[in-house]
């Protein structure tokens, strides 16, 4: 049968299906089991409305149990068994022979890198953008061409940026823009001042803003008046300024980096196949993407901040840059929050972009890619199944996060 | 901020500026691939395509009909001549500076005459126009000429052309189109149903575990797919289902199904409890509410969803790699076709780029017709 057909009746049966389901169900309910007449009328309203709530839930619930929960306890299973031995419990060999290999390691070293680099960008960028867009006449239509990567696969983004970073022989025009931007430069004057000065400028503004953080972050801790001492939040507080320190150091690293590179002039690169460069020009890509959705939800929420509060900070004389700073930001924190997780957790998920440019080679694997590759060309189901429940793993503090605020706006 | 007094016209300069900087870096890239589909292979192997946007100023080799062919030359006067143009037709480009010699390529410039020796001259006018004249009647093949010229931007229709109406070109999209097609419209109208409904019990019924449950979609919202692999496959496997459309279907919406739900129950709670009650003190039962009032009123929401279903569905590489394309092949969908195209045609950047922009079209227009519903939704989605 030709598929597209297949699809439509498929459609028909799956809608009609579910209608019918329900329709039926709740006839049966009312007229057959629990009839709202004769004696027992009253009890059997009553009872049908017990009922009649499982009855809208149970398609949903059977899916997602079957799809999602489900496979949660079965990874789990399969990561402590081994397949070749007739699914026979072997305990922690699975994660034992997976913490024994280095492309394991080199996974989750990127996946650190992106976790750190990727939210950070897109959120930054994005807040950015909300900002400078809302002042303007044009913004909306700003926004929308921001915001359209979204709309594209992150295989479509692949193969844009791989005609981006695109290499040619020495001597033959360049077709890739990053090839052609680069042999502009000749190590001059310009050369310094754009490949040294400023890039030590912007991480010499990264530092400076993750030590205010963690500065401000510790010292409210530290304040005895503090009222909220909540163990949860002292663990919060206290991974923000390690996350802090840790970033810290590392952006003290690169400025001095920054200065002794000895960067390759005139030479055409091969981008992709360069260890570290290759992994931050595959972040490029998903932050490409993801800037527009924090802007769009960073947008809104800049707007929801009561115009009064600004207000006063002008007229007690606060300028542009503390307005934005010392009024908004605190204001929209818990945005910039929830904007952070999504993004972490598309992160995690990540596979498509490493799947499509480099296949994880050149030390670029992640974890998504690394468990795809374990699972269906290694044909290891062990070892897969146990770098899917580390996924998992790190998702979890977020899962954990999303429940108790929902559980606590639900009460 | 507007009233800083004085301050407002440079700020609101430098912000212009600054958003049109961003915008241009957002778009260049997508740009860069729009504009490939429609060069040919030699025009993107010659330059990049912000250069091809101009007029650009290339080297090139011509060469002047062969004078063997019969009635290229005419006598004239007692001198042998051969009219011509260089390109075929005037007008394709602009010649600056020429030559006849590959060591002096701008020996000479338009409107020129070189002498070639042994009394022969050429004439190239900037057209391209040439007068080829000798005294002895011409043997050999056509006189070679290097010239430097501005030839103007020139696109083309012919990738689409071959790589989605061509049914001899076996790396063609319209079947993988079809294919993808396919696979997302069963995948985004099936999980709205099923979820909408869910939703409503959610929102406006009273049960016990009510609060457990959406707190457990709310944790199924971010349970990595990963997971569900290996599992799942096996489990099609086993009840015979396998590698196909239907498995594809089914694991789409079971994967949409946490998100719809929590969407369409976030708008529906948040609609005027009145008109509820009303409805159910005059009678109306749950199944009626439903179907006649919370379900037109949930338009937007339902809309939103619609609209990450379709981009996720369509846009998905994973979930069709799993559970759909078997080893024929028969079945692959284009973000999957792209891969191998990478893969076999790494260099083919007219291929690479018509192929994926078919593919992005398709998502690129659903966003910019629905942008407000997607924005909505959104907004409803992300967790608070």
């Amino acid at each position: 049968m030709n598929p597209a057909l297949q699809g439509l009746i498929t459609v028909f049966i799956g809608v009609s299906g579910c209608i019918g389901y329900f329709y039926f169900s709740n006839q049966f309910l009312d007229k057959v089991l629990f009839p709202a007449k004769g004696v027992n009328a009253g009890r059997n309203i009553h009872r049908a409305n017990m009922v009649r709530p499982w009855l809208f839930l149970l398609p949903a619930m059977i899916a997602l149990g079957l799809y999602l929960v489900y496979p949660v306890f079965a990874t789990l299973w399969f990561s402590l068994t081994d397949r070749n031995a007739g699914n026979a419990f072997v305990g922690l060999d699975n994660y034992r022979q997976m913490l024994s290999q280095p492309k394991f390691w080199e996974a989750m070293n990127n996946n650190v890198l992106w976790l750190i680099i990727v939210p950070a960008a897109s959120t930054a960028f994005g807040l950015l953008a909300a900002q400078l867009t809302d002042r303007i006449r044009w913004g909306n239509f700003a926004k929308s061409l921001i915001f359209m990567p979204m709309a594209i696969s992150f295989v479509g983004a692949s193969v844009i940026f791989k005609l981006i970073y695109d290499t040619r022989p020495v001597d033959t025009n360049q077709i890739g823009v990053l090839n052609a931007v680069w042999l502009q430069f000749d190590g001059g004057m310009g050369s310094f001042l754009i490949l040294r000065l400023v890039p030590a400028a912007l991480v010499a503004c990264f530092v400076a803003t993750l030590a205010y953080v963690g500065y401000t972050t510790a010292r409210k801790r530290m304040r005895p008046s503090h009222h909220e001492r909540t163990l949860l939040g002292g663990i919060g507080a206290a991974c923000v300024v390690a996350i802090c320190v840790i970033g810290a150091i590392m952006g003290v690293g690169a400025f001095f980096g920054v200065f002794t590179f000895d960067y390759p002039y005139g030479e055409p690169q091969t981008w992709l196949t360069t260890p570290t460069w290759n992994s931050l020009l595959l972040m490029v890509v998903l932050i490409w993407i993801q800037t527009g959705f924090a802007m769009v939800i960073l947008s809104a929420a800049l707007r929801g901040v009561p115009e009064e509060t600004i207000e006063a900070a002008i007229v007690d004389g606060a300028n542009v840059f503390q307005v934005f700073f010392k009024i908004k930001m605190p204001q929209i924190a818990g945005t910039i929050v929830v904007v952070w997780t999504t993004i972490t957790l598309t992160v995690l998920k990540v596979f498509d972009i490493v799947f499509a440019m480099s296949n994880g080679q050149w030390e670029t694997q992640v974890l998504a890619n690394y468990m795809f590759e374990q699972l269906f060309r290694a044909n290891d189901w062990g070892v897969g199944s146990a770098a899917a429940i580390v996924i998992m793993l790190m998702v979890s503090p977020i899962l954990i996060w999303n429940v108790w605020n929902v559980r606590k706006e639900m009460r | 901020m507007d009233n800083l007094a004085g301050k407002k016209s440079g700020l609101s300069w430098a912000v212009n500026i600054s958003v049109a900087v961003l915008v241009l870096l957002w778009l260049f890239p997508t740009a860069g691939l729009f504009v490939s589909s429609f060069r040919s292979a030699d025009q993107i192997s010659t330059n990049g395509w912000w250069q091809s946007l101009f007029n650009s100023e290339q080297n090139v080799t011509l060469r002047t009909a062969n004078p063997d062919e019969p009635g290229v030359q005419v006598l004239e006067n007692g001198v042998y001549v051969i009219r011509g143009n260089l390109y075929g037709v005037a007008g394709k480009a602009e010649i600056g500076a020429w030559g006849v010699s590959s060591r002096a390529i701008d020996a000479y410039v338009a409107g020129d005459t070189a002498d070639l020796g042994d009394g022969q001259t050429i004439a190239v006018q900037a057209n391209g126009d040439y007068v080829w004249t000798s005294p002895t009647e011409m043997t050999g093949r056509g006189q070679r000429v290097f010239a430097t010229a501005q030839t103007p931007p020139e696109f083309t229709f012919d990738n689409y052309r071959s790589m989605l109406f061509d049914p001899s070109n076996s790396e063609g999209m319209a079947k993988a189109f079809f294919n993808t097609l396919t696979v997302t419209i069963p995948a985004t109208i099936i999980p709205i149903v099923i979820a909408a409904f869910a939703a409503y019990a959610l929102a406006w019924m009273d049960f016990p575990g009510r609060a457990i449950l959406v707190a457990v979609v709310v944790g199924l919202l971010v349970v990595p797919l990963q997971l569900a692999l290996i599992p799942l496959l096996r489990f099609h496997l086993n009840i015979g289902i396998g590698k196909g459309y239907l498995g594809v279907w089914l694991a789409h919406t079971g994967f949409g199904l946490p998100l719809a739900i929590y969407l369409l129950r976030n708008y529906m709670v948040g609609l005027p409890r009145d008109i509820i009650e009303n409805a159910k003190v005059d009678g109306a039962t749950d199944f009626q509410i439903f179907t006649k009032i919370i379900l037109p009123l949930s338009f937007p929401a339902l809309a939103s969803f619609a609209i990450f279903q379709f981009l996720w569905t369509w846009n998905d590489l994973l979930v069709a790699k799993v559970f759909l394309i078997d080893s024929t092949g028969q079945t692959t969908v284009m973000t999957n076709q792209i891969v191998e195209l990478l893969g076999t045609r790494g260099g083919n950047w007219e291929i690479l780029a018509t192929a994926a922009f078919v593919s992005i079209a398709v998502p690129l227009a659903v966003f910019f017709a629905m942008q407000k519903y997607l924005v909505r939704g959104l907004l409803a989605g992300s967790v608070k």
